[in-house]
């Protein structure tokens, strides 16, 4: 199948990165997530305009209808009776790298171009997916909103997946009554349905916080709630790794418990746990959707996902504007993406698939 | 088995406690109570205001008022009282927990019906169009957001008229015969049970494929079909009650899983559940309200995976002869 026939690597983490490149679907997968990050990385420069930048005498207004003119150009919209529709005039010329909104390019450094819009001024706007109710682009929104909902999963993961192997691996190793009032702790917190869980302690914190912190706050419920099923099956490892004889001759040398735990033991677990972490983060990122869908995770002007898609939670808005659920395909193609690549680094990692 | 049943039970109590205390705790930690909304409105006055602390309790501190409501549940079965509905606790959550039922036990039904013979079809003809069709609709199914797939059926429904938007009842509801109010609610029902069942459809199909697959390659297929018996039977009496089991097992934790579901699609869809209860009462620190539903949602996720395990010891004679003493 591939171009040049090679032997089959034989460092284990060789392996896997070979059975996963030669997973179709799964190295597509890890492709349209590297689009998907590179883009959201990049929003400032990608998005016309800028988060929350609204041009509130283009309410809903549709997405743009193209045409020629010597260049990508995009037809005016105008106004008839309430409802927008591309206007004969003449088309306007698609600009790059146009002045616009300033924005942080990285922490000190401002700038102001973007990679397409309109040069001159006025109130035409280049909406490449509609506008939403204040007239802000859809788009723009889109890619700012991704910053929140994509990275919302990797730090999620990356704070569970420490909780896990520490919890889990502490409990396990100790055992007596740390492991009893761990386990018994991780037990409550998996007996109350996730959701009731999050909202309830989402009431903990203010209902209004700053939009950085508000985000903290997510990722911090959201971790918070997701560490539990990670951390029974380290420890259920951890169990079984303590007794071999390298733990035991680690022991006797005098080897610090905490030493032991992280040279020794929890690097055994890692493969695994690497695995459930990918197979999870689809879980952070639908749970991000559903707070600030419910209206108490990251709040108006600042976009993300879910609360882009809690605008459209009217039917008749939807009607008007089906172009407002866009989100929508961003979450499914998002999600989409990382359980084919959980499946297939599950398969890539599993040593019962021999045929590589 | 009913030792096994018991001591479960009895395990129940440390648990529910702790979710009583981690959720009291966690209502505490927040800002204000339910009459810190009142105290902004001017035409509430003073002594009134502190009249009705007095009388919801909230005067007192917080470890008196969690132990009144612990004693209040032991010695009277007193839940405790909503502030916001002036009802008792008990009364709200046994109607709404009730509306969460249908809207599971429908989903979970949708689920099983379809899960089981799609799992089956696209394991037997393995490769085929069937199975490409049945896991591609799968992996759709895993990957799609549960609020976004309900904003598309809620908007399908008004564009056609075929069901219902949202709610759980019509606008006529109160005039129906009884047959023509269940047939009403049925035609609510249809929508939210279809969001709620796609992730545990596509998951368990998924599944029952799979397990299917792994039992078809055992010798005693081989064998089955070396005695010459027909495909028919060899799939149906020998490997399928096998491929089943492990799904057997996994019936209860659906059934916690679609309580979690509930609360997004009772939220989008307006169906009148205990996950819009719950939302409510903490939008409004509605305190023994709150507390209320989180430990009714957790004490019937804990039931279900009860049931599962009890399933687990009847469906599967390993674990019956072997460690049900334990």
């Amino acid at each position: 199948m591939g171009k040049s026939p090679r032997t089959p690597p034989t460092s284990p983490g060789a392996i896997v990165w070979w059975r996963l490149s030669r997973n179709r679907p799964a190295y597509w997968a890890l492709r349209v997530l590297g689009i998907l990050y590179a883009v959201v990385f990049f929003a400032p420069i990608l998005a016309p305009y800028g988060e929350s930048s609204a041009e509130r005498t283009r309410p809903y207004e549709p997405p743009v209808s193209w045409a020629w003119s010597g260049g990508p150009a995009i037809r005016a919209m105008e106004r008839v009776g309430g409802v927008s529709r591309p206007s004969e005039a003449l088309p306007h010329r698609l600009a790059f790298f146009v002045r616009g909104d300033r924005y942080d390019l990285m922490p000190g450094v401002t700038w102001d171009r973007h990679l397409f819009g309109f040069a001159a001024g006025g109130t035409d706007r280049v909406y490449l997916m509609g506008a939403d109710q204040f007239g802000r682009d859809v788009f723009s929104r889109l890619l700012y909103g991704g910053r929140v909902s994509l990275s919302v999963g990797l730090i999620g993961v990356l704070i569970s997946f420490v909780l896990g192997l520490w919890i889990g691996g502490w409990a396990g190793y100790r055992g007596g009554w740390t492991d009893a009032l761990l386990m018994r702790g991780s037990e409550i917190l998996m007996s109350i349905p996730a959701l009731y869980l999050i909202l309830a302690l989402r009431t903990a914190f203010p209902a209004s916080l700053p939009s950085q912190w508000t985000y903290l706050m997510i990722i911090l419920i959201l971790s918070l709630v997701s560490w539990t099923g990670l951390g029974r099956i380290v420890r259920g490892m951890v169990l079984s790794l303590k007794t071999r004889d390298y733990v035991v001759a680690a022991e006797a040398l005098g080897v610090p418990a905490g030493r032991i735990l992280m040279r020794h033991l929890l690097p055994n677990t890692l493969s695994f746990a690497v695995v459930a972490a990918t197979i999870a983060i689809p879980g952070y990122i639908l749970g991000e959707v559903a707070l600030s869908f419910l209206g108490v995770g990251i709040q108006e002007p600042a976009a993300s996902w879910g609360n882009m898609l809690q605008q459209a939670s009217s039917v008749s808005t939807m009607e008007a504007a089906p172009w407002i659920l866009w989100p929508g395909v961003a979450i499914f193609v998002t999600v989409l993406a990382f359980n084919i690549l959980g499946d297939g680094l599950r398969d890539a990692l599993d040593p019962r698939h021999l045929d590589g | 088995m009913i030792a096994l049943i018991l001591r479960r039970l009895a395990a129940l109590i440390p648990v529910l406690l702790g979710i009583s205390l981690l959720t009291f705790l966690l209502i505490q930690l927040a800002p204000g109570d339910y009459l810190s909304q009142m105290e902004m409105d001017p035409s509430v006055s003073r002594e009134s205001l502190e009249a009705m602390r007095q009388e919801f309790g909230l005067d007192r501190p917080a470890w008196q008022q969690y132990a009144i409501y612990l004693k209040n549940i032991v010695v009277d079965r007193d839940f405790g009282f909503s502030f916001s509905r002036r009802q008792p606790v008990i009364t709200i959550l046994f109607e709404s927990l009730g509306n969460t039922l249908i809207l599971s036990l429908a989903a979970a039904l949708l689920t099983w019906l379809l899960a089981i013979p799609l799992g089956v079809l696209a394991a037997v003809r393995q490769h085929s169009w069937v199975d490409r069709l049945a896991s591609g609709a799968g992996m759709i199914g895993l990957a799609i957001p549960e609020v976004f797939l309900a904003l598309l059926l809620m908007l399908m429904a008004y564009k056609t008229g075929w069901f219902p938007v949202n709610g759980m009842r019509g606008l006529d509801h109160d005039s129906l015969s009884w047959f023509g109010q269940l047939l009403d609610i049925g035609h609510h029902l249809v929508l939210p049970a279809l969001v709620l069942a796609t992730v545990p459809l596509a998951s368990r199909m998924r599944q029952m494929r799979a397990n299917l697959l792994d039992v078809l390659r055992a010798d005693y297929v081989t064998t089955a079909r070396a005695k010459g018996l027909t495909e028919r039977r060899v799939i149906l009496r020998h490997a399928l009650p096998n491929a089943l089991n492990p799904l057997i097992t996994l019936f209860g934790y659906t059934i916690g899983g679609l309580l979690s579901g509930s609360f997004l699609v009772e939220n989008v869809m307006g169906w009148p559940g205990l996950g819009r209860v719950a939302i409510e009462a903490l939008n409004t620190r509605d305190l023994y309200l709150v507390m209320g539903s989180v430990l009714m949602a957790s004490t019937v996720l804990i039931l279900g995976n009860l049931v599962a395990d009890i399933l687990l010891v009847i469906s599967d004679p390993r674990i019956r002869h072997g460690a049900s003493d334990g």
